[in-house]
């Protein structure tokens, strides 16, 4: 097991490479000239010059890629040329905003998904399969954006149930002390009940939003990865010896037919996190989409290229937690090691 | 019965099969001719703005009533199906024309050809989608043609890979040695060859990235990258009425986003048809 985690996080390292290289070149690949765009409409040709020594743009490529994967190292991801702060630690603020809305969404979904497919794989043609089916297919075609402008349509405007859209506490709760950078998890470790409730009651439309959104392949692997374990010989032998519906199902069916669902959350996870974007939009959710959408409007370039970064390394290592998560269910991954 | 004949026969027989297939087909026809004839027949000029008729409900005279401006939007999503489709559409002509051209190579060639090809695929599948593609627009200039070439580069690994599969089986295959024993080159074959047999599997698989062309362009005008306004375009409709969603105009965006749902539900079972019609297993 041992060997085979090594393994397998010596692999990130080419996948992290190519980040690093798409990324470089995503900056150098800006329309015109970088230093004048850096330096400002009003700088003039010798202020520009100093911008273009000072950042090393008169160096070969080679140098400036070297000088770029430094600063990486260093945490330096520059600064926004809007407001004047380091990019990083922006980012560092809004993550926790981001991941706490994203996983969010991914249980809700998972807690829905994973239920329904069974049921749709063990109840063939009944009801609940046709409600995965098209579960399955009317989830595939949803704009994230416009789920959850109905979503708010509906739950706040018309039924008032829900608060206004706009952030992650509204105006007269104040935010907890940060532990974990997750309101839900900060609050109940201090106690603020109240504050809980505010936190959840806002992270509630857009959690469904994104629950909805990862509904379909969630549910559409379950029910075939169901299908398929529950036509195995192993099941039949199950069922031969006379062990009792539920045994079979949960025990013997349900425990395989996850391993094909663990491997599609590495896919869900990447409609997710580009989701993500559109939802904090939708939802004025103060996260590190909502701060990239702001930056792009302005052509602040420095907070797009640590927002894509950051998503990417975000993905890669989600995509590392679940192939070590699958050996863990997986005894004969294990083995293999 | 001729080639085509039997193609026709084997289509209706398909349709009749899964009428949903029909519904499908239907549906893609009547998109396609809002986006040839749209801008002609609609009732309203989509950039006329009314000051007399601002965020009026939906009427007889405005079907989907009017927004900030007193624009008609039911004139404004007719017109605006044209844009959408013409970015998707060459958005998966030119990742048709990449991916599949490098997907068919690797599997071909195998080799340094399918290493270079397995790393590029690998490196743009390490970033979530969505996000590379809004990097790749921030980075090469907001605009239109922009967004076409990073939808098209998203979209690459998925093509490669299936390119890849069904030109690596077909590497050895009867009609591949006959041809390489008259004498073709390794390049003929692949154009000559392999390309056609491959095409339908292909075929399925644009229709298939259509839905999910428009969604991701569409994504992208929504936070305000390409389509510039007052240009009509889904996405940026949809952000336009998102502010007026939490007054109670629900018009606005639903209007659009229904019709951009619409298309991709259209291409998305398209796609499933078109796959029943060329999956061998079906044709008995």
């Amino acid at each position: 097991m041992g060997s085979l985690l090594l393994k397998r996080m010596l692999l990130v390292i080419p996948n992290l490479i190519g980040v690093v290289i798409v990324t470089f070149f995503l900056t150098r690949a800006l329309p015109g000239d970088p230093a004048a765009y850096f330096a400002g409409p009003a700088a003039d040709k010798q202020a520009i010059e100093q911008i273009r020594v000072k950042l090393g743009l008169d160096k070969p490529l080679i140098v400036q890629f070297g000088r770029y994967v430094a600063d990486l190292a260093h945490g330096n991801f520059g600064n926004s040329l809007s407001t004047g702060q380091p990019v990083l630690t922006e980012i560092k603020n809004r993550l926790p905003a981001s991941t706490e809305l994203t996983l969010f969404g991914l249980i809700l979904s998972i807690a829905i998904a994973v239920p329904l497919g069974i049921l749709g794989a063990v109840k063939q043609g009944s009801w609940i399969d046709h409600t995965c089916r098209v579960v399955a297919t009317a989830g595939v075609s949803l704009p994230v954006f416009f789920t959850g402008l109905l979503l708010v349509y509906v739950f706040y405007y018309l039924l008032g149930w829900s608060p206004s859209p706009l952030g992650r506490l509204d105006a007269f709760t104040s935010a907890p002390p940060q532990i974990t950078g997750f309101y839900l998890i900060d609050t109940l470790v201090t106690g603020k009940f109240e504050t809980f409730r505010a936190a959840l009651a806002q992270l509630l439309l857009p959690g469904i939003t994104l629950a909805i959104f990862s509904l379909a392949p969630i549910t559409r692997m379950t029910r075939a990865s169901m299908l398929a374990v529950l036509a195995s010989d192993f099941v039949r032998t199950a069922r031969a010896s006379g062990l009792d519906n539920k045994t079979v199902i949960i025990t013997y069916a349900f425990r395989n037919a996850m391993l094909p669902v663990v491997t599609t959350l590495g896919m869900v996870f990447s409609f997710l996190l580009g989701a993500n974007v559109l939802v904090e939009k939708v939802f004025a959710w103060p996260g590190i989409g909502s701060y990239a959408v702001e930056a792009l409007i302005t052509s602040d370039f420095a907070p797009v290229q640590g927002f894509v970064l950051t998503m990417a390394i975000l993905y890669v290592v989600l995509n590392l937690i679940i192939d070590i998560l699958y050996g863990v269910i997986d005894p004969r991954v294990r083995l293999k090691g | 019965m001729s080639e085509s004949n039997s193609i026709f026969h084997h289509a209706r027989y398909v349709v009749a099969e899964n009428p949903v297939t029909g519904l499908a087909f239907a549906l893609f026809i009547l998109i396609a001719l809002c986006a040839l004839i749209g801008p002609y027949i609609v009732p309203h000029d989509p950039l006329a703005s009314d000051t007399m008729a601002t965020l009026h409900a939906p009427s007889l005279h405005h079907w989907f009533g009017t927004d900030q401006l007193g624009r008609d939007i039911f004139s404004r999503v007719i017109v605006a199906t044209r844009l959408d489709f013409i970015i998707a559409i060459t958005s998966v002509a030119l990742v048709f024309a990449l991916g599949g051209l490098a997907g068919i190579s690797a599997g071909f060639f195998l080799g340094w050809t399918d290493r270079i090809v397995g790393r590029v695929s690998d490196t743009i599948m390490a970033f979530p989608l969505f996000v590379l593609a809004m990097g790749i627009v921030a980075a090469l200039g907001n605009t239109v043609t922009n967004i076409v070439i990073a939808t098209a580069i998203i979209n690459f690994p998925l093509y490669v890979r299936v390119a890849r599969a069904e030109a690596n089986v077909r590497r050895e295959a009867g009609f591949v040695m006959a041809a390489r024993l008259s004498g073709n080159g390794e390049f003929r074959i692949l154009l000559t060859h392999i390309l056609p047999n491959i095409m339908p599997i292909m075929m399925v698989q644009i229709s298939l990235t259509m839905g999910y062309a428009i969604l991701n362009a569409a994504g992208l005008s929504f936070i305000g990258l390409g389509v510039r306004p007052p240009t009509p375009e889904w996405g940026i409709m949809v952000a336009e009425g998102a502010a007026n969603i939490i007054s109670g105009e629900w018009w606005i965006a639903l209007f659009p986003g229904a019709a951009l749902m619409l298309a991709v539900f259209t291409f998305n079972l398209l796609g499933d048809g078109l796959r029943d019609l060329v999956d061998p297993q079906r044709r008995t």
